[in-house]
């Protein structure tokens, strides 16, 4: 505690708030209604360009039509992601954050406005491709069940302990590009050791969006929490 | 990065703060309690407070930062410590299955405001 400095007479007055309160009262109420619905909500978060779109483009063509899947797509700007992704077949809400101020992340009430043109009781899953950022996406809690962050073996080994608070919130990795390992120098055991150094025991499912390779262990993993989230009461 | 969002919100939250008998006042520091996980840069946070609390009851107020460290507990055997690096095992039983006890804040803890002796200094 600071003494109080008196000679200017202030007045201290106590406040006690999270500053991101709003948003966590509206992340919390995205939530309250996703369970409602039975919807499960994952949050899919990287630096920009380690493949999340062609990740989600193919696990997408995996899921569907067994799960009925949609996409909420943030980006800076443009609607090529979107694009990417509608080719799927599943409905696909492209949210540019530029007209919310050019934000480097999705907030809370970004995707309750993008979910009202969703129906969610015709839904098992829900995708949020956030903005490519590996910082500001893990302040901003949307309402989700699980948050999973790609990184790629063309980044370097040590982007988990450059970005801990990032790979500490999230409940599984996925490394991407391995097709591109043997042209590469890049340090696998290594960038693992650190996923394991900031999150001890978080699954990191080792993948080529491109080939297919590793997809079916993540595959199986959404599954598993989709169903448990169909299954739970709510 | 998202510093001016912060910024606002700070505004917003300190000005709904300010008590209904000094709604003229002004805010003069803003006492803030931000973690080391909470990737606030204080530098560029004050940047962004300076250019929006213009025209509120908080231009000019200082933002006071106390950053607080990342502290954590094992689950496993109670071990508490402060983690300096991005290390997050129990440096005793190489556990890792901690509770982060401090360091994602990002809070307001209170605000200071001016008590006003006179009224009528007619400023601005």
């Amino acid at each position: 505690m600071r003494p109080v400095e008196d000679k200017k007479a202030t007045r201290e007055i106590k406040v006690v708030t999270r500053v991101l309160a709003v948003n966590e009262r509206m992340a919390e109420q995205n939530r309250r209604r996703f369970a409602e619905k039975r919807v499960f909500v994952i949050n899919v978060m990287s630096s920009p360009g380690s493949g999340k779109t062609t990740i989600l483009q193919k696990t997408l063509e995996r899921l569907m039509p067994e799960v009925r899947a949609a996409v909420i797509v943030g980006d800076v700007a443009t609607t090529r992601d979107a694009d990417r992704l509608a080719v799927t077949g599943a409905p696909v809400v492209q949210v540019n954050t530029d007209a919310f101020g050019g934000d480097c992340h999705l907030a809370a009430h970004v995707i309750e406005k993008a979910s009202d043109s969703i129906d969610l009781d015709a839904l098992d899953l829900l995708i949020i491709e956030n903005v490519g950022n590996l910082v500001c996406p893990a302040e901003f809690d949307i309402g989700e069940d699980a948050r999973a962050v790609v990184l790629s073996v063309t980044e370097g080994e040590d982007k988990p302990v450059k970005y801990p608070t990032m790979f500490r919130l999230c409940d599984a990795a996925l490394l991407n590009k391995i097709d591109l390992l043997p042209h590469l120098d890049y340090d696998k055991a290594q960038a693992i050791d650190y996923i394991q150094q900031v999150h001890p025991g978080m699954p990191v499912f080792e993948i080529s969006a491109r080939s297919g390779e590793g997809l079916e262990g993540w595959i199986q993993w959404l599954k598993g929490k989709i169903r448990s989230k169909i299954n739970a009461e709510s | 990065m998202h510093e001016m969002g912060i910024a606002l919100q700070i505004i917003d939250i300190a000005t709904a703060s300010i008590p209904p008998g000094l709604r003229s006042a002004r805010v003069e520091r803003v006492n803030l309690q931000i973690g080391k996980l909470a990737a606030v840069v204080a530098d560029s946070l004050r940047f962004c407070f300076d250019i929006v609390s213009k025209d509120t009851a908080l231009a000019g107020a200082e933002l006071a930062i106390e950053e607080t460290p990342v502290v954590a507990r094992c689950k496993d055997c109670e071990a508490r410590w402060t983690i300096a690096e991005p290390v997050f095992t129990c440096p005793g039983c190489q556990g890792g299955a901690l509770e982060i006890l401090s360091g994602r804040e990002l809070d307001i803890v209170s605000i200071e405001i001016a008590q006003e002796e006179r009224h009528e200094t007619g400023r601005g």
